[in-house]
């Protein structure tokens, strides 16, 4: 069982039930579970979509945009039916935060689906987890068939008109169909390649009806927004950036795990206080602040606040708020290489930059690495990851070339001292071990 | 569309008789249903296929092509015990690469290999999801996190034990 965490700078507005029992549906409900629901369906979705603008909730999958602007594109008359989708194909390295959700708060994933429904005007809603939380999708499976039991799902809901089905679905092993319209297609029972955008999903999504998909922690945070009020989330964090965030924080810290920290709170700060510093009392040497595609920084870049525009503005990105910390003695070459052999591994080939390039790249690393590197190469690293970039049908290409150009770039000295048949000068773990 | 026969067990046939209906799109119901029947089945033979194409309505070689696409899916029985070691970055950190080279020696196989027994197969994995709780390690659906090669070597001596027992028969391992 994953362990649970705390910390007296948490604001636990979408954790606060967790190990609760909150799973279950008489201990969520006790727990003010569902009156969002109330409230919204008294309100209506004019209103709903306005305080999903005014909360600054912005969408954490790892693209951060705006949710209640997402909504608001759906087109009010389409002779489709809508559809609202729940991404939890949770499978960026660094990232967990989802896994804690649905174990500990699967109705919250529900409300917020259902209050999205209610905004954009579907009926269905569907949530689709990552195969490998087959345990997850049991804990969801229960919590649905509670929910309708209960009468929070279905026909005539709270005694009103609002009717609204959920379904649950799994995937089967893929980081591709996490980006959101390669899960449409997975979802439609294909292959999780991606679509040409636009038409955008909003227009035309699921089963060719308009479709809001929303991250998983998105969509919990729906339910705690109107708990609590869209102005009051909205002053939690900082400005353009609402709310909390679930920070995992793994890696080289004495205490890693799920932390709820306000949006903007100071990466050292998180690492060192609330993550209890680094393991072993070591010195560190990197941080990688988002998840695997998000490019490193260095140890004396991270006196940052967390959230979408500074990290930007420092030329990284908050993706899905996976901080891996890095310690000394790691080599950053290694590093570059594990990060590169998973996007190459989950290029769905689709796109020949992305494809070749994620290929390549894996090829060389591997071989600079082990010491048959050539100055040359070097610089071919950052020149074809460069070449990746924008050239793809789905971000996976960037993902991929984004942190490779980082690596060469901010710790250029490593990969030099990897030259000239010189073995890696940081060896320590076993050789990349069977593949 | 019912089916008179089926391969699969009474529950499952009817789990799926239901599945087909939950979308507005039979095939929808592609994946999981392929996931499901691996469970019990133990692969993706050519029967499981040759079923579910007749049950969504679509040519064998379109759920290949579905199949081929999806890490979790596979046409060859793995060992009763799958065991998934974790390499990726938040693992590697804290010790994935030696926790799979540890599974490697005990269990005497590589990569993708199963016991003669067919007790255990093993599998380098990209990231599961349990960073934060890292190495973690899969058995089947089952996670084993913050694991260490002596931690291990309990997870694996339980799930050797587990094996005599026949009341733990399926697929799915404990969780």
């Amino acid at each position: 069982m994953p362990t649970l965490v705390s910390h007296p700078d948490e604001v636990r507005l979408i954790s606060y039930r967790f190990g609760q029992g909150a799973a279950n549906i008489d201990k969520y409900v006790e727990l003010g579970g569902y009156q969002s629901l109330k409230l919204c369906i008294e309100k209506g979705p004019e209103w709903v979509i306005n305080e999903m603008k005014t909360s600054g909730l912005r969408g954490r999958g790892g693209a951060g945009f705006p949710t209640g602007m997402k909504w608001s594109f759906v087109p009010k008359q389409n002779p489709h039916p809508k559809y609202v989708l729940v991404n939890g194909d949770e499978s960026e390295p660094g990232t967990c935060k989802d896994h804690m959700i649905f174990l500990h708060d699967p109705h919250a994933v529900i409300e917020g689906t259902m209050i999205a429904g209610l905004a954009i005007g579907a009926k269905r809603g569907f949530i689709y987890l990552r195969g490998e939380y087959r345990y997850l999708l049991d804990i969801m499976e229960k919590a649905i068939a509670e929910a309708y039991a209960k009468g929070y799902l279905g026909r005539n809901i709270m005694g009103t008109d609002f009717e609204f089905d959920v379904i649950h679905h799994t995937g089967a092993g893929a980081y591709e169909v996490g980006e959101e319209s390669a899960l449409m297609e997975s979802l439609e029972g294909k292959r999780g390649v991606p679509r040409i955008k636009p038409p955008f999903p909003a227009v035309v999504g699921l089963y060719g009806g308009p479709t809001v998909i929303n991250n998983a922690e998105t969509i919990a945070a729906v339910p705690a927004i109107f708990r609590i009020g869209a102005s009051e989330y909205a002053k939690v964090g900082t400005e353009r950036n609402g709310g909390t965030r679930l920070f995992g924080i793994s890696g080289h810290v004495e205490r890693p795990g799920v932390y709820e920290l306000p949006m903007g709170y100071n990466l050292k700060k998180m690492i060192y206080d609330v993550a209890g510093g680094i393991k072993g009392g070591k010195k560190l040497k990197a941080v990688v602040p988002g998840g695997s595609s998000c490019p490193v920084l260095r140890a004396d870049e991270i006196d940052i606040g967390m959230d979408f525009d500074q990290l930007a503005k420092a030329g990284s990105m908050l993706g899905s708020a996976g901080v891996v910390v890095i310690d000394e003695t790691v080599c950053m070459v290694e590093f570059a290489l594990r990060t590169i052999k998973f996007y190459q591994h989950e290029s769905c080939g689709w796109c020949i930059p992305c494809r070749e390039g994620t290929d390549w790249l894996k090829k060389t690393l591997t071989r600079f690495h082990a010491g048959g590197g050539v100055t040359k190469d070097i610089d071919n690293i950052a020149y074809l990851a460069k070449n990746m970039l924008g050239r793809t049908f789905c971000p996976l290409g960037d993902a991929a070339a984004m942190p490779t150009i980082a690596f060469v770039e901010k710790f250029r000295q490593e990969f030099e001292d990897h030259l000239n048949g010189k073995p890696c000068p940081y060896a320590k773990h076993e050789e990349l071990a069977l593949v | 569309m019912s089916t008179t026969t089926t391969i699969f067990s009474p529950e499952l046939a009817a789990r799926f008789d239901k599945l087909v209906t939950a979308y507005p799109w039979r095939r929808s119901a592609l994946v999981p249903m392929l996931l499901y029947a691996q469970d019990e089945v133990g692969a993706l033979t050519d029967e499981v296929i040759a079923e579910i194409a007749h049950r969504v309505q679509l040519t064998e070689l379109e759920v290949r092509n579905v199949i081929s696409y999806y890490s979790l899916l596979h046409l060859k029985p793995h060992g009763k015990f799958h065991v998934q070691v974790c390499t990726n970055i938040s693992c590697m950190l804290r010790g994935g690469n030696e926790l799979l080279a540890h599974c490697s020696k005990r269990l005497g196989i590589g990569h993708k290999e199963t016991t003669p027994d067919g007790l255990f197969s093993l599998e380098e994995v990209e990231c599961i999801g349990a960073c934060c709780w890292a190495p973690a390690v899969q058995v089947n659906y089952a996670f084993h996190e913050s694991q260490t090669p002596e931690s291990m070597d309990k997870v694996l001596a339980d799930y050797a034990s587990k094996a005599s027992d026949p009341k733990n028969g399926t697929n799915r391992g404990g969780s």
